[in-house]
């Protein structure tokens, strides 16, 4: 399939039409440049109670490696459910809610104009530059630490929590899904490396132990299946520290199993990964996903719901 | 910032191996073989006086081109006070040149040495990742040259990677190395900028690369008029 293609909006409608019973096509909000937001809602089953986890892409325009994922991880669900054991287990368990691109007028602009854009293209008040950092505008610790009110620089955070339509409508919809969303996962690029909160101060996360396990499993499990090297820890210390991120703000709401994903390559490509490394890429992505997701599950599920073989 | 014994996982360690990886780069570097950091395995850093900060690192670093994997120990120190200084690197690592080159270095000089018409090059990769095999050695030029800017560049708040080669462009020479304009765009990952530069460099099998004149290019920001303009 067609990874790196514009066309993302066809390919929502052509899987939400041919997958009705599987997929629905909720549409959350628009963006600066009034283009839809649509996130998939994959739901295998009708279980009451259903828990539900999510991922977003494409927040960041420049790292196209990053829709490409959401796209490849509903293809897999779509493909291998009751093929394969771990995405069967997730999808009888759980809906997910898959946000393809977050940013969509960010992406175009890469693909038309300039393929370095990070931000989105929000006109600032001044009218000077353009964009603000949706990883940067989210309601956590806000404006202080590794961001920018500059609207010129890349890690602009915006006039305020929230401004940019895009950040807001995410934040409005896990809002109202709060209670049944467990675990949160945004996909970036580039570094390969498993963050968790926080980014936005060096304290330790409630559940430090448990997300450090997780992601260490993680990449221990891609090491073993595909001999690549993922780093893994808390957001500030790993990466650098850094306010206003969707993960820390996820992770506040309540959803206390909440990651970002910086997925390949370590510099060599660096956001220009080309089609020979995007199977890899998404397949590593994926096996931490599954894994993550697994291990969520057996943490949050009643003793009552365990399935004894 | 992190004193004493470093986690190999967090930052302070591995802006460090970076810096070492561009180090290695400007010493060992070859349009066929190129380092990368692989895993910091410890690290420790300390303030010294007033002057600066000391790391001292071991780590494992790859020739990305033929994957092999070598041990390294490396000293850094990053001076403190006015005015961009450069780290400085001292590194020793296990049989870094033992992979024979030679052959390849030399059938590349004497073509470029000898063609009809002055190579020039863009976009390597392209937006894509795309890059034709011919052109790969070239973007390793660029690379290695970038990374005397990088080692530069360098400080403890700063993670350096080469986004793309823009242009390179090979210039007349009555001399024996081989002369290139080029045009690289770094990334620099703590601001997430794109910066530009301009190097006039030379590369010789003999010589390696060595970087003539550097120039940073101004940001370009993007200037769009809001609608309502008073």
């Amino acid at each position: 399939m067609e990874m790196h293609s514009y066309p993302i909006y066809d390919w929502i409608n052509r899987t939400a039409q041919d997958n009705p019973r599987r997929v629905k096509a909720i549409l959350i909000g628009s963006s600066y440049e009034k283009r839809p937001l649509y996130v998939l809602k994959l739901s295998f089953n009708d279980r009451p109670n259903r828990k539900a986890m999510w991922i977003d892409c494409g927040i960041h325009a420049r790292e196209w490696i990053s829709p490409a994922f959401c796209l490849w991880f509903v293809h897999h669900s779509l493909s291998f459910y009751q093929q394969n054991s771990e995405i069967t287990r997730i999808l009888d368990s759980m809906d997910v809610y898959v946000l393809p691109v977050m940013n969509p007028d960010g992406y175009k602009y890469t693909w038309t104009a300039r393929r370095w854009w990070r931000k989105n293209r929000s006109i600032s008040k001044s009218g000077f530059c353009v964009g603000v950092d949706l990883n940067r505008n989210f309601d956590v610790d806000w404006g202080i630490k590794g961001s920018s009110q500059n609207p010129c620089e890349e890690i602009n955070c915006g006039p305020f929590p929230e401004s940019e339509p895009e950040a807001q409508a995410v934040a409005n919809f896990l809002r109202r899904h709060k209670d049944t969303v467990q675990l949160y996962i945004t996909i970036h690029s580039y570094s390969q490396m498993f963050i968790f909160p926080y980014s936005y101060t060096f304290d330790q996360a409630e559940n430090h132990n448990d997300l450090l396990e997780m992601v260490q499993e993680a990449a221990q499990r891609i090491k073993r299946y595909y001999r690549n090297t993922y780093t893994y820890g808390p957001g500030a210390a790993t990466l650098y520290p850094c306010s206003g991120g969707s993960d820390d703000w996820a992770y506040k709401l309540g959803i206390k199993y909440s990651f970002t994903f910086e997925l390949q390559d370590r510099g060599e490509y660096g956001f220009l990964l080309p089609p020979s490394h995007i199977s890899g890429a998404c397949n590593e992505a994926l096996l931490a996903v599954k894994t993550i997701a697994v291990k969520v599950l057996e943490k949050t599920q009643a003793p009552a719901n365990h399935h004894t073989i | 910032m992190a004193t004493g014994e470093l986690n190999p996982n967090h930052y302070p360690a591995r802006r460090a191996a970076q810096v070492v990886q561009h180090y290695l780069n400007t010493r060992y570097g070859s349009p066929f073989r190129l380092i990368g950091v692989q895993t910091v395995h410890s690290g420790n850093a300390e303030d010294v006086a007033d002057s600066g900060r000391k790391y001292q690192l071991e780590l494992s670093v790859n020739d990305i081109i033929t994957n092999t994997t070598k041990t390294c120990s490396a000293e850094l120190f990053f001076p403190k006070g006015k005015g961009q200084q450069p780290p400085e690197v001292k590194a020793s690592c296990e049989e870094l040149l033992k992979i024979d080159i030679k052959a390849q270095e030399e059938a590349l000089y004497q073509k470029y040495k000898t063609n009809q018409t002055l190579m020039s090059a863009q976009y390597l990769p392209d937006s894509h990742g795309h890059i034709e095999p011919d052109m790969k050695p070239f973007w390793h030029l660029g690379i290695l040259a970038s990374s005397f800017i990088m080692l530069n560049e360098s400080t403890e708040n700063t993670l350096y990677n080469v986004a793309q080669v823009a242009n390179i462009t090979q210039l007349t020479t009555e001399e024996d190395h081989l002369e290139f304009d080029c045009h690289t765009l770094l990334h620099e990952m703590v601001s997430q900028e794109i910066i530009h530069w301009k190097m006039l460099f030379t590369w010789s099998p003999a010589e390696g690369v060595k970087v003539v004149q550097m120039k940073r290019l101004p940001h370009r920001h993007e200037r769009e008029k809001s609608p309502k303009t008073n």
